[in-house]
């Protein structure tokens, strides 16, 4: 497959490994990779077999299921229970616990809850179905967002009036800021999200580098990563701070303009919890006023509820890489991938879910 | 393996995928209340002497949506499902049983067209269709029609799990992820459009070729869960591991490109025409040779070895050169954007 | 968080491009690339959406850098 196969060569890979090793000349150092997407192509490259010992690779809170907090979910499931209301969703969700249920769990109750792969599946489902409400469940960070901007004006373009979103939205650099205000976070670098780059570009990161943190923006295959790896090591070694971009073949400095144009037309910023991290000030995207008719919250009038987590559940800490997901005491045992309790065990991209599964 | 300790209230649709939920429900359930020594082997057929003679029977059901699929249909999946079983287990198949349940309202042109299927298949791996029953239930209680076949065979050569030791070799019979993802797509429910074609096959012809190997220790098709499952199947509980390599397991490129576009795993798919076969290592290549000479075996590969560590699990070495554990499905896959 | 894979144009129909990925088909939506898109371009899809243009220069210029890190003894 072009753009990926070259991005796959072994000899290159364990070339780079000499490199990262020969760059840290025996000093420890932890880096950050932020996005689940990255935390889940290391371990399925068995990157981090490869690594020498002095790395250690943290994954931080980089997936928008994972820290999608229990009182959306909760939501979403209050809604799935309501006469002719279709919940639209990607497959990421199914499993994500709530207090009481999950959207698997209402779906084999004999709830209409549909797995869609594009958020404009949702919009056909709703001009197929007029008699019904479709309710899609709008997460993801920015490289999801505009998507999703799109649908939303596409339904006003095609008169479909029984589509709504329920906004779960997260903003990467809001957590990010966040974490690395937390005096408790120990690292040395980041990998920062390659796609969610692709949209946001270089700008936003740059409070990094105030903070006198070497971050790189890579791609997803090996190669990228471990490119990144040794550009952050070099920022280390040469005592910069910058945020560099591996992953050029896709991400501009400036981003992609177009999308976040029309993102900002259908979305605001708004403060959003987070699972295992709290309440980050704006971090999420709600629905603009104008935009109103779409909004779930609106026009179901959902109360807002406090999440709840569960007892011993240290995901906060395994999202700001404290700890690692061993060190959880539900780890393995009432907390596995089909039966999760923590938002770091939900997606398939947690990071609980990569150990449980990768090993 | 960590113990799994959570129970549902309802079953759910991950129960039936053939992965670890699904391996705890038979645990759990099943096993809990028919205690006997032939099913607490836990193998997808059982061993039963009558008379003297061994004899293999299984059995299986058949749900598959769409019915009718690229490379195959429920009829045609129904019959070669259930000799696949048999052969895995070192019988030659014999004899298989057909019962049906019809939702009201399937057109009876539907129905003709799946029995020919099934007669069809039958004729190809030289088994008689002997016995059937056929019901048909209200409309929305069932999904079209399902299909049970039972099977039975003659007992050729007992392929027992515990035969297998270390530096035993793991061969595969060709490419995986085929059967999976062409019944995905012809789902229509997701945007895109392929040429893959199921790989649905009678594995009795290719098991044929190799059974009279000395060597031979084990067989199973890695069916639903995939090759992964079936990997761990072999390894889990037992003082070995095994350990493959992704470069020689085939994974076609249109399997390939599905599986990133939406996120599934490809070692976890499943295959309904491919085997796993574990020999003694000093004749791999003559079984491998072999199962080249037959058209369901062209692509056959030595993948990987049974091993004296790891307990119990899986290794893959990547092919960027790392390691990591290669772990059975959980539940089942959905389409993704993370 | 973001799975996203390059696919090739095949052609373009106002905001609809068909793609292909070796000889999967799909169409996606061009909404939110507002660069000249051409067939044979290949770009980043998400969801059912281009969301960026792969840049096949910088593709190049990305392994050559990286195969002049391997090489390079001086600059460590």
């Amino acid at each position: 497959m072009k753009y990926v196969d070259e991005f796959n060569d072994r000899n290159l890979c364990l070339s780079l490994v000499k490199k990262i090793d020969s760059l840290l000349g025996g000093s420890e150092v932890s880096i950050m990779e932020v996005c689940g997407t990255h935390t889940m192509a290391i371990f399925r490259g068995g990157l981090r077999s490869l690594l020498p010992p002095p790395i250690r690779l943290l994954s931080g809170p980089g997936c928008p299921v994972c820290v999608t907090p229990t009182s959306y979910l909760d939501k979403a499931v209050a809604l799935s229970e309501k006469e002719k209301v279709i919940i639209a969703t990607f497959g990421d969700m199914m499993r994500v616990p709530g207090s009481n249920s999950s959207l698997e769990k209402q779906k084999a109750a004999g709830k209409e809850i549909r797995v869609v792969y594009s958020p404009l599946e949702a919009l056909n489902i709703a001009e197929n179905n007029p008699d019904k409400k479709v309710v899609f469940l709008a997460v993801g960070f920015e490289t999801t967002s505009p998507t999703i901007a799109v649908t939303a004006i596409e339904a006003r373009k095609r008169g479909i009036l029984n589509f709504y979103l329920l906004s779960g939205h997260k903003r990467v650099p809001p957590a990010l800021e966040s974490l690395v205000r937390d005096g408790d976070l120990k690292v040395d670098g980041f990998i920062l999200p390659g796609h969610v780059s692709t949209i946001i570009g270089v700008k936003p990161y740059l409070f990094l580098a105030e903070y006198g943190l070497p971050s790189v923006i890579c791609g997803f295959e090996p190669l990228d990563i471990l490119q990144g790896i040794c550009m952050i090591l070099r920022q280390i070694k040469e005592e910069r701070a910058e945020v560099e971009v591996q992953y050029s073949r896709v991400v501009k400095n400036e981003g992609n303009a177009e999308a976040m144009a029309l993102l900002h037309d259908i979305f605001i910023e708004t403060d959003s919890e987070w699972r295992g991290l709290g309440p980050i000030a704006g971090s999420g995207y709600n629905l603009r006023k104008e935009y109103g008719d779409l909004d779930a919250n609106q026009v179901f009038s959902l109360m807002d509820t406090a999440s709840v987590e569960t007892d011993g559940c240290i995901c906060g800490q395994i999202l700001k890489g404290l700890k690692i997901p061993n060190q959880c005491p539900h780890f393995g045992k009432s907390c596995i991938p089909s039966s999760p309790v923590g938002a770091c065990m939900v997606s398939s991209e947690g990071t609980c879910a990569a150990y449980y599964k990768y090993g | 393996m960590p113990p799994i300790t959570s129970m549902d209230k309802n079953i759910l649709l991950a129960h039936g995928t053939g992965g670890r939920m699904s391996h705890k429900l038979i645990d759990e359930v099943f096993l809990r209340v028919f205690d006997n020594p032939i099913l607490l082997e836990k193998d997808d057929g059982a061993i039963v002497e009558i008379g003297g003679e061994k004899l293999a029977f299984t059995t299986d059901s058949y749900v598959v949506k769409p019915i009718f699929f690229p490379g195959g249909d429920i009829g045609k999946l129904s019959v070669w499902g259930t000799v696949n079983d048999l052969a895995v287990m070192g019988a030659e198949p014999f004899y298989i049983s057909c019962g049906l349940i019809i939702e009201e309202g399937l057109e009876l042109e539907i129905l003709e067209r799946i029995i020919s299927s099934m007669a069809e298949a039958a004729r190809i791996a030289n088994v008689l269709v002997v016995t059937g029953d056929t019901k048909v239930v209200e409309r929305g209680g069932a999904d079209r029609i399902y299909i049970n076949t039972s099977g039975v065979g003659m007992l050729k050569k007992n392929l027992p799990l515990n035969g297998i030791e270390p530096t035993d070799k793991i061969i595969l019979s060709g490419s995986i992820g085929e059967h999976e993802v062409s019944v995905l797509l012809a789902r229509d429910e997701l945007p895109f459009h392929s040429d893959i074609v199921s790989d649905l096959a009678p594995l009795n012809l290719l098991v044929s070729e190799i059974l009279n190997v000395d060597g031979i220790k084990f067989i199973r098709d890695p069916t639903r869960g995939g090759l992964a499952t079936t990997l761990n199947e072999i390894a889990e509980g037992r003082n070995i591991g095994i350990i493959v390599e992704e470069e020689k397991i085939k994974i076609s490129e249109e399997v390939k490109a599905v599986c990133e576009l939406l996120g599934l795993d490809p070692f976890c798919l499943a295959n309904e025409g491919k085997m796993v076969v574990v020999v003694k290592s000093d004749c791999a290549d003559e079984v491998v040779r072999r199962m080249r000479k037959n058209p369901l075996g062209r692509e056959s590969e030595i993948i990987g070895e049974v091993v004296g560590e790891l307990n119990g699990r899986v290794c893959l070495k990547t092919r960027v050169g790392g390691t990591r554990i290669l772990d059975m499905l959980t539940g089942y896959q959905l389409p993704r954007i993370c | 968080m973001c799975l996203g894979i390059p696919v090739r144009i095949e052609e373009i129909q106002r905001e609809k491009g068909l793609v292909t990925l070796g000889n999967v088909r799909m169409e996606v939506n061009l909404t939110l690339l507002a660069d000249d898109l051409a067939a044979g371009d290949y770009v980043l899809v998400h969801a059912g959406f281009a969301i960026a243009k792969v840049d096949e220069r910088e593709a190049r210029e990305t392994i050559s850098l990286i195969k002049g890190m391997i090489a390079d003894e001086v600059c460590r």
